[in-house]
């Protein structure tokens, strides 16, 4: 049970938080042919943009409502309706998202009512869904922006409760995958599913979307990838979900409540005990064996945890992330008999206080920084912005996160499943062992002539 | 080599080996053997001087697999880290040209890397094909100006234990006594403080452990001559016939220079261990004795009392988690007792140990520190020393890195005590990294999250249960 330490300090420094527009943001960039577009100024917008692309390298579709100062102070609601309108004539979208801003909320936006006036006043575009959410960037962090728009999809395209559950013949599962899943974990995720003769349908599905493919089409307004709206409407109709990250729990709530499909939650799928509870699931679920590649796997990740535990055994970590990135991580370090001795999220979550660490601080990279510093860590574990973190530190980072400016294929690494742990186990063993902490510092002689 | 050459080798008069039941040091058997070869042993034992360019003349597979893989390190030149070889050809072999290669990559080295000296170590192949390599290190020595030392010392001479000596021999031949040491720079004199000039012998500085122990040397005002051949450089092995006492540190491997330097320079030496309280403090209390300084001695006995008060403050959290876990101790030979006592003084039960290479005088010594109940095994296959384990309800494997695999496979605590380690146990602060890496493998969550079955194992065994 980990303390919580309250933010205690009128500066941040170094922060470590991004807006819950951007994580409202990057769940309809997981969803094919859809646009968000932020209620907010341009900058909100231009922003989001820049970060988006940065990290994953990839042209990222985002659009703006453009508040400008009449419309800020006298009325932006035909901003909203504007904006729609113009998506819609102009890129045909699946789906538009509708994250507000800190701005607009500041102002009094009513997101959901602007929505049915545009319905009301362009009839013609009522077959294409927009999901307005409330996402305000003074309240939250990236992840509980994403779980509220996860939310805010499903409230959309299953408006009303289904009779009953109906598909008890189907091998489909819905997938509700958390923030902390990076394209390249949820690929592996759906593998997985797979393995058991089951068909994910993924909300949402960046890893067919945001993978870094190259595409025929050479520019898109649009989400090119990602889940396709119209199966949305059909998870009533699934055997089972699997909801991946305890930030979706409302959303899964809400999904449950609506279809009656059974759920089965995970907060993390790094570790050997998470990813069992993983794959047991999916057997109970299919009714069939664990396939014997699954279970190399699982052996293939016992030899290294074996492997890297005199490493491992002991060290010292320094984390900083999001809620369920920085539980699932912790996890991890404890379970390889080693310790968090810095733990900082950028805003509160019900989670925190299960993080396997003496202390949680809601706070920024400095409160990492002065935490790692005072308890001796010999790793960090952060997004880039911790670079100079790390070297003020003298201590190595393993970047995970948002954002990685300044690691190619950051976007695609795998984190999650046995595959995806065993990388991590080796990777924070190397980078220990290259740093070399362990080893005696050299003693010359006072009587020493050689060199 | 000569065959006489190596039977003198073999016969050490300094070794116990030697007096009692086995003669020597035992055959291998063929099929039935594992541990390196007499170039490894002679390899091992030189490598670490450090601005020496070390070439391995043979065919690849002698350098190519050993080069650059040894814990120890240097404070200075890293030369003994560039893996050089003759790496000989199909046509060299067959058109003799091995020894023109030799001749050329000796004055290669020189160029490239102007070493301090080059040690040329002949492997199977040119010995099997006769390359003289003495006449060409001498000939390449005079055009290149600086010592070429042969190091003749092919796998199929022997065991690594040969290797070691024929290093030991090499040394003693070609550069023991060649220099005379320099004077203490005055900034290193202190007033009342005599400077005692020794060496060590045998003590590699793995992963830099030697410099836990190297300040108390500086500050007892003993100068190291050389340490062979941890951290040393070429010019301080020259320099080793100058010593007033020697000290042979763990093992037996050089223990042949070290008798050389008594009956040929009257040197006087002992054997001793820098693992654990207790040997440490023995190690320095036996220097001062030989060297026979009051002054000394008296300013060992503070040094000592203030470091044991030091230590096991720092060690008495680690003895509480580590008191009565039972160890097996298989490291094939004499260098057990070293650890021994460095386990005891942490508390630990040492439960069994291997005893392959021991003599029947090795095997009443055991007896005499671990007590009758101590177990002792001969057989070091993977197969019984993990059969040996479980026997004997053991907590943890101690061996050297070859059998780490062995124990993890198995999923047993394993703590790593050869050469290639990564972390150093000397002295008196190596003692709580030794506990730390004891109770970092012991207490490890690993074990449990490996040993027990897959979820759907489980539960497949409980339906068959019911079911049946």
């Amino acid at each position: 049970m980990a303390e919580i330490l309250k933010r205690n300090k009128a500066l941040a420094v170094n922060p470590l938080k991004a807006s819950q527009p951007i994580g409202a943001s990057l769940v309809f960039l997981g969803i094919n042919h859809a646009i968000p577009m932020l209620h907010g100024s341009q900058g909100c917008t231009a922003f989001g943009k820049v970060f988006f692309v940065r990290h994953f390298r990839e042209p990222i579709p985002l659009q703006t409502t453009a508040m400008d100062q009449v419309s800020t102070v006298m009325n932006a609601d035909e901003n909203v309706i504007e904006g729609l309108k113009a998506i819609c004539e102009k890129s045909k979208p699946a789906l538009i998202g509708v994250p507000t801003t800190g701005l607009s909320e500041t102002q009094g936006t009513d997101i959901k009512r602007l929505v049915k006036d545009f319905y009301a006043a362009y009839p013609e575009f009522t077959h294409i869904p927009v999901v307005p959410v409330n996402t305000p960037d003074f309240s939250g962090c990236l992840e509980s922006g994403y779980a509220l728009a996860v939310k805010a999809v499903l409230e959309t395209l299953l408006p009303s409760p289904l009779p009953s559950p109906m598909g008890r013949g189907s091998y489909t599962v819905n997938v509700l995958a958390g923030s902390f899943l990076t394209p390249g974990d949820i690929e592996h995720v759906k593998e997985l599913i797979e393995a058991f003769g089951l068909q994910p349908l993924v909300l949402p599905d960046l890893a067919d979307s945001l993978d870094g493919h190259l595409t025929e089409q050479e520019t898109s307004p649009v989400t090119l990838g990602g889940t396709v709206v119209s199966d949305i409407a059909t998870m009533g109709s699934s055997l089972a979900t699997l909801v991946l990250g305890h930030s979706l729990c409302e959303a899964a709530d809400y999904l449950k409540a609506q279809t009656g499909v059974p759920d089965y939650r995970f907060d993390s799928l790094m570790g050997l005990d998470a990813v069992d509870a993983f794959v047991s699931a999916l057997a109970k679920i299919s009714g069939k064996p664990v396939p014997a590649k699954i279970e190399r796997q699982r052996a293939q990740l016992q030899d290294a945890m074996v492997d890297s535990h005199f490493m491992l055994g002991f060290m010292r970590v320094a984390i900083a992330a999001d809620p369920d990135l920085l539980f699932g991580f912790a996890q991890l370090v404890h379970e390889m008999g080693g310790e968090v001795v810095a733990a900082v999220a950028p805003a509160r979550s019900a989670i925190l206080s299960s993080v396997a660490a003496a202390q949680v601080a809601i706070g920024d990279l400095e409160d990492l920084e002065n935490t790692a510093r005072s308890n001796g860590a010999q790793l960090v574990i952060s997004n880039s912005h911790a670079v100079e973190t790390a070297r003020r530190l003298g201590i190595p980072l393993l970047r995970a996160g948002f954002p990685q400016y300044d690691l190619l294929g950051g976007y695609q690494r795998l984190w999650v499943g046995y595959r995806g742990t065993r990388q991590t186990l080796f990777d924070w063993a190397n980078l220990l062992v290259e740093h070399g902490h362990h080893e005696t510092p050299a003693y010359v002689s006072v009587y020493k002539r050689e060199k | 080599m000569q065959a006489k050459d190596i039977a003198e080798l073999l016969n050490e008069p300094a070794c116990t080996h030697n007096t009692k039941s086995k003669s020597g040091c035992a055959r291998p058997k063929p099929g039935a053997t594992a541990g390196g070869c007499s170039f490894d042993g002679a390899q091992i034992a030189l490598l670490p001087i450090a601005d020496v360019a070390h070439i391995v003349h043979g065919p690849i597979a002698c350098a190519g697999s050993s080069w650059d893989n040894r814990g120890t390190r240097s404070s200075g030149s890293t030369l003994f880290r560039i893996g050089m070889t003759t790496d000989l050809t199909e046509q060299d072999v067959i058109m003799g040209r091995g020894e023109k290669r030799l001749f050329h990559a000796i004055k290669q080295a020189v160029a490239t890397y102007s070493p301090a000296a080059v040690f040329v170590y002949n492997t199977c192949v040119p010995a099997l094909t006769g390359d003289d390599i003495s006449a060409v290190c001498k000939a390449a020595a005079e055009q290149c100006g600086v010592a070429v030392v042969p190091v003749d010392c092919a796998g199929f001479y022997g065991t690594k234990n040969l290797g070691n000596r024929i290093a030991g021999d090499a040394m003693f031949k070609h550069v023991i006594g060649t220099a005379e040491p320099l004077p203490v720079p005055p900034a290193a004199q202190r007033e009342g403080i005599t400077v005692h000039d020794v060496n060590l012998i045998g003590e590699y500085n793995i992963a830099g452990e030697f410099w836990n122990v190297l300040p108390l040397f500086d500050e007892l005002g003993l100068r190291i001559l050389c340490c062979l051949s941890g951290d040393t450089r070429f010019r301080e092995v020259q320099t080793m016939h100058r010593a007033q006492a020697n000290m042979v540190v763990c093992a037996k491997a050089l223990l042949n220079v070290a008798r050389k330097l008594q009956t040929d320079y009257q040197i006087p030496f002992f054997e001793g261990s820098f693992y654990g309280v207790t040997d440490t403090s023995q190690a320095f209390r036996e220097f001062a004795q030989l060297l026979n300084d009051p002054s000394l001695t008296a300013r060992t006995e503070a040094m000592i009392a203030r470091e044991e008060a030091k230590i096991n403050t720092l060690l008495d959290p680690w003895r509480e988690q580590l008191r009565g876990k039972r160890v097996l101790l298989y490291t094939g030979g004499v260098k057990s007792w070293s650890i021994v006592s460095a386990l005891q003084d942490l508390g630990l039960e040492v439960v069994a140990t291997g005893t392959n290479k021991s003599t029947e005088e090795d095997k009443a010594r055991i007896r005499e520190i671990m007590g009758e109940k101590t177990k002792m095994i001969t057989d070091g296959s993977p197969k019984a020393l993990l059969g040996a384990v479980k026997e004997y309800q053991a907590d943890i494997l101690i061996a050297g890195g070859r059998n780490m695999y062995t124990a993890l496979k198995a999923r047993i605590p394993f703590l790593d005590i050869n050469q290639e380690r990564e972390f150093g146990y000397e002295g008196y602060s190596g003692m709580t990294e030794l506990a730390r890496q004891l109770a970092l493998t012991l207490q490890s969550p690993v074990w449990d999250a490996v040993r027990k079955p897959a979820p759907w194992a489980v539960a497949s065994s409980n339906e068959e249960l019911h079911h049946g």
